[in-house]
Formats: structure tokens, C-alpha cells, sequence
């Protein structure tokens, strides 16, 4: 690899999310309207913690695996890298945009999945030439045939995390945040997607990975960020020690690595 | 540099496959992805930018422009979406301006009759509802554009204001298209076609502008506090019965002895662009409005007292419509639209980094 050329600094970032109507509240239009007599304000705004002092270096041509338990930040911090959460304090530093691709956020559902490729691609500051040369590339990759002629609403959950990554793989992004978005994914676009993370890398970028699956963050990773409670416990290149320590502290099945290819 | 390298690669201080079972402690020594130097000097120094930075508001009109396809792809994409589940599909972009224009006509040319001092009653309603309806349908629209286009929000990376661009230009096609029924409409009453009719195009445009920089506004507050977007149709309808929609302001007896309230009447923005499309398109309207003498409040009280008296005395009563000028108008009309299209791109590009949170 090339000498360390950062492509992501994340400074000490701490994420809050402030939660409205926790509590006490049931969300008739009755208790809404005591709330307004009493004269209290909003039910309790509670703050949530997400991302507690995190700090990092990636490089580019990294692919950094992000894992812990549900609730541990890591969609949060990925957020976060994708300019998409202004940070309470702290900073995240990035060479021109970051593209967050998450397994459910719909793109518009209500339009064909050709349309979707269309505006997706125009969105992501493709010209429309671009986007005709590319568009049979994407369509081809994403496996889902006929039915990119039909609204994405009727797609399975697979087809349309599929047609998702297409999109967002088809343009070479300096920094590509990837949440969840393989695992539904079948065993063929699995490899499929994991020879395009491949080239997105070997194109010079970052790849950030949220995934339960652990076989796929030691498939495809070269370092990992292990969180807790929004803090770093383990970050590092050493990809299976990480993964183990995980494990092990998760109570979950060691990785048989007889499988795994590495 | 290289020295730096191998720091950042090796990953200093990890534990190893072996220590790793038990569980560690989050401590500094683990967060192994950090060199020595300050992380901020480290980032300036590679040329990275905070990923939450807005631009300046050059570079964000600069980006916005770049993503002019994606905006008119957008708009098409989702007016084919909003016909879509409907059996009669695109057909009704034409007659959902013909059904208003039946039902404000029913109500407002037959049951009320409001058609007081105004010769050509449906063509002068059917603009008013038009342009009206273009500007309405703008603002509730874009109240609504933040949070019904999240997920998009949240998946790629664009200047935002492209979706309420893209939300009015799906009206402006809207409004296009009801301009083709009134334009029939229009030549069925009567009225010839003249010279006149092409400034109707730079009335269109100044709305147009008008209704995006006030949708700029409308969908910053829309995306903080959503009430807003409930509460914007009764303001707007609100706004309607003021604009002279389905009346001609200097023709309303109940303002002949209040010139300010008449004259602040005509120059709100609705009603401004109302007049300029019907002052273009409509000739028995220029002749009507030719016909009254300059506003005169004692000669117009005169003829008041008259008529209360049983004697009708039209010359005095002529006196009595406050009309604003045409060109008047127009500058009013240019100064609304530049006024909105300032303050509403900036206050937009000013929320950019926040759009999509929470």
C-alpha cells in the first residue's frame, strides 16, 4: 500500500442526539393539549450520548470495519463521517464528501428503479452522459433485472439494498460509508460486492463497514474500530485479535477460519 | 514522513490475538488508529475539510447550478410518481385546474356573485385561481420538502436546496399546463389575443423566483418545527381571501373609503402577479380600469351619500376605485421576487449542514 495518506481524521467527535416525547406522553391530542394548558414545554427533551471522544485516523485506501453490539454508535459515527450529524464537539475531517450508504434508507420508493438510478446518479453530481454510459453497468451489477422497470417499493429488501449499492458504488467516492448493506445480500452478490469494495479501495478511497457479520469484516477489512457505548474499545490493523476479543467479550461463537479466506 | 507512516500503519499498542479474551478497558493506549501530532494540524496538513462545513454561499450557487439535471430529473421523476396510482394518470394535471376553476365558479361567479365592476367574470376568476393555486401549492410544498425527502437526505450527498428547487418546478410545469386551459378560456369569453399577452411570461418568471425564495424560507422552518407544515394551507387561504382572487380590489365597496388598506391590498405579492397576468391577458379589464377617474375620496364620499339616498351618480362613483398603475406593478413585482430570492437563498444555505438530522 501507499504511504499513509489520511483521508478521514475523526478529532475527539462526541455525537448528542436530543429525543423528543420520551416519556409521560402518549401522543393523543389530549395530552398534547394539557401539555399546552400546564404550560410545559415539549415532553422532556432527553439527550442521548451517541458518540463519546472517538477518535481516529483512516487512510486512504483503507477499509475500516466498524462493529459492537446494537446501539454501540456505529451507524451514528458513520453519520457523523458523512457529514450528515454536525458534531456536539470535536471534528471530522474528510477530503470532499463522504457517501453514507445504508441498507435502510429508501432512496424514492415510489419510483422505478430506472429513475432511481437516474436521479440518484444526477444527485451524486454525475452528468447526464455519465450516467447513460454507466447506467447498463449499474443495472447489470445490482442482479435485479426486470424489475428495475417497477417502483422500488415492490422490490424484496435484498433487491433494493442491491440496487442501492449499485448506485452508490458506480461513481469512485473518496470516502464510502457502508451500513449494514451487504448482509442481505445473497452469496453471489456478495462476492460481487466484495470485488467492488476491492476496486473502490484500489481507486484510491476509504471504505467504512457496519456489519454484524464478522466473517464479512475479516473478509473485507484491513483495520477495525471496536465500540461500546460510543467509545473506542479496540482499533487497529490486527482484524481477527480484534474480532476474537469482540467475540469473546460478546459471548459469541469464535470465527472458524477454516472458511475465511485471508 | 515515513517515520509518521509506519507509526499510523502499525498500530501501535493493540493487543494481540492471544491477550484479546479478556475485555479491555477503552483507555487511550487502544485507540491504535492515532499518530503523535495533533489531529487537527494533521487534517490542514493533508487538505481535509470538516465534513460538516457549509460552503460559502458562491460555491453553494456554484454547486446548485452543477446539479441543474438533477433537479429537473427529480421534479419529472416525481410528477410521474404523483399521477401514478391514479387510473386517468397525467390527465389529471389538466383537470384538476379545470375542476377548481368549476368549483370557485360555482360558488364564487353563481352563489355569491362577486363579480361586481369586472366584465369578463369567469376568465378573470380563472386567472386569479391559477396563479393563485401556483403560488399556494409552492409553499405548502415546500414546507413539507425537507422531511418528506430524508431518506434521500440522508444517502447522498447534494446542496439541499435543490429539492425545494425541484418541488417548484414541478408547479411551475403544474401552472404551465393550467396556463394552456386558461389561455382557452380565455380566447372562449372573448377576449382577442394581443401584444399584451407576453408580458404574461416575465409576470410568470417574477412569480416564480418569488414563490422559490419564500419556499427556501418556508422549507428551513418547515424541516425545524413540522407544525409549521400543518399550519401553512390555513395561512395561505387566509392569504387567498385578501389577494382578490375571486374579487377586483378597487372594486370592493367596503374599501372606497379606505385607500391604505385598498392600496396595501394590491400590493401584496399575490395579488400583485394576480393583476399583472390578468392585466396582460384580459382586455375588457384594461378598459374597465380605464374608465375610472383618479381615486378622490370627497368625490367618492359625494356619490356614496347619493346612492344611500336612492340617486345614482356614476361619474362621482368612478372616482372611487383606487387602481395601482401597471407599472407600479411591476416594480412591486420585481421588488417582491428579488427580495424573496435573496433573503430565502440565504436563509436556506444558512440551515444547509442541518437538514436531515436528528
Amino acid at each position: 500500500m501507499a504511504a499513509a495518506d489520511p483521508l478521514v481524521v475523526v478529532d475527539d467527535l462526541n455525537i448528542v442526539y436530543r429525543v423528543f416525547g420520551s416519556r409521560a406522553d402518549r401522543g393523543t391530542a389530549a395530552t398534547a393539549f394539557l401539555r399546552i394548558l400546564r404550560r410545559q414545554h415539549r415532553p422532556s427533551v432527553r439527550e442521548v450520548h451517541a458518540i463519546r471522544g472517538v477518535s481516529f485516523v483512516a487512510n486512504r485506501g483503507d477499509a475500516v470495519g466498524v462493529i459492537g453490539r446494537n446501539g454501540s454508535g456505529k451507524s451514528t459515527l458513520l453519520r457523523a463521517i458523512a457529514g450528515l450529524l454536525p458534531p456536539e464537539s470535536g471534528a471530522v475531517y474528510t477530503t470532499g464528501h463522504a457517501s453514507l450508504l445504508g441498507v435502510n434508507a429508501a432512496l424514492l420508493d415510489d419510483l422505478t428503479g430506472e429513475r432511481n438510478v437516474v436521479v440518484c446518479g444526477l444527485a451524486m453530481g454525475m452528468t447526464p452522459r455519465e450516467v447513460k454510459e454507466r447506467y447498463q453497468g449499474i443495472v447489470d451489477f445490482s442482479g435485479v433485472g426486470d424489475f428495475i422497470n417497477l417502483p422500488m417499493n415492490a422490490y424484496s429488501t435484498g433487491m433494493g439494498s442491491r440496487l442501492r449499492f449499485a448506485i452508490a458504488s458506480a461513481r469512485s467516492h473518496d470516502v464510502l460509508l457502508i451500513d449494514e448493506a451487504l448482509v442481505t445480500g445473497d452469496a453471489e452478490f456478495r462476492v460481487k460486492s466484495r470485488q467492488r469494495i476491492e476496486e473502490l479501495r484500489a481507486q484510491a478511497g476509504t471504505v467504512f463497514i457496519v456489519a454484524h457479520s464478522m466473517a464479512q469484516i475479516e473478509e473485507t477489512c484491513n483495520r477495525v474500530i471496536w465500540l461500546e457505548k460510543g467509545k473506542i474499545v479496540q482499533a487497529g490493523d490486527d482484524v481477527p485479535g480484534i474480532i476474537d476479543a469482540y467475540l469473546a467479550a460478546t459471548g459469541g461463537q469464535p470465527l472458524n477460519r477454516g472458511n475465511a479466506k485471508n | 514522513m515515513s517515520e509518521r507512516t509506519t507509526r499510523v500503519k502499525g498500530g501501535r499498542a493493540l493487543s494481540g490475538p492471544g491477550d484479546g479474551h479478556a475485555v479491555p478497558a477503552p483507555s487511550p493506549a487502544t485507540q491504535g488508529l492515532l499518530p503523535d501530532e495533533p489531529l487537527a494540524e494533521l487534517a490542514a496538513r493533508h487538505g481535509l475539510t470538516l465534513s460538516s462545513a457549509r460552503p460559502g454561499p458562491g460555491v453553494y450557487l456554484r454547486q446548485l447550478w452543477q446539479r441543474r439535471h438533477f433537479v429537473l430529473a427529480f421534479a419529472t421523476a416525481r410528477n410521474i410518481a404523483m399521477y401514478s396510482e391514479a387510473r386517468l394518470g397525467q390527465v389529471w394535471q389538466i383537470l384538476t385546474p379545470l375542476l377548481n376553476a368549476a368549483v370557485y365558479f360555482l360558488i364564487f361567479g353563481v352563489i355569491l356573485d362577486t363579480r361586481r365592476g369586472v366584465p369578463n367574470f369567469i376568465a378573470f376568476l380563472v386567472t386569479g385561481i391559477f396563479i393563485f393555486n401556483f403560488t399556494q401549492r409552492s409553499f405548502i410544498i415546500a414546507s413539507r420538502v425537507i422531511n418528506d425527502t430524508r431518506e434521500l437526505i440522508r444517502a447522498l450527498h447534494f446542496p439541499r436546496a435543490c429539492l425545494p428547487l425541484g418541488y417548484i418546478v414541478i408547479e411551475l410545469q403544474q401552472m404551465l399546463i393550467s396556463m394552456v386551459v386558461l389561455i382557452v378560456i380565455v380566447l372562449a369569453t372573448g377576449e382577442p389575443i394581443t401584444w399584451y399577452w407576453l408580458m404574461v411570461l416575465p409576470a410568470i418568471a417574477l412569480q416564480t423566483l418569488f414563490n422559490v425564495g419564500v419556499g427556501f424560507i418556508l422549507a428551513r422552518i418547515g424541516a425545524g418545527v413540522e407544525d409549521v407544515s400543518q399550519l401553512i394551507p390555513f395561512i395561505v387561504r387566509t392569504w387567498m381571501y385578501a389577494s382578490g382572487v375571486m374579487f377586483f380590489i378597487p372594486a370592493l365597496s367596503t374599501l372606497y373609503l379606505h385607500a391604505k388598506l385598498s392600496y396595501l391590498m394590491q400590493i401584496n405579492p399575490a395579488a400583485v402577479y394576480i393583476a399583472l397576468v390578468r392585466n396582460s391577458l384580459l382586455t375588457s379589464l384594461r378598459h374597465t380600469v380605464a374608465g375610472y377617474r383618479p381615486y378622490n375620496r370627497q368625490l367618492c364620499a359625494a356619490g356614496l351619500h347619493q346612492q344611500a339616498h336612492g340617486v345614482l351618480h356614476p361619474a362621482l362613483l368612478n372616482s372611487c376605485h383606487l387602481v395601482v398603475g401597471n407599472s407600479s406593478l411591476w416594480l412591486y413585482g420585481v421588488g417582491w421576487a428579488i427580495a424573496a430570492i435573496v433573503i430565502g437563498y440565504l436563509f436556506f444555505w444558512q440551515a444547509e449542514v442541518t437538514y436531515g438530522r436528528g
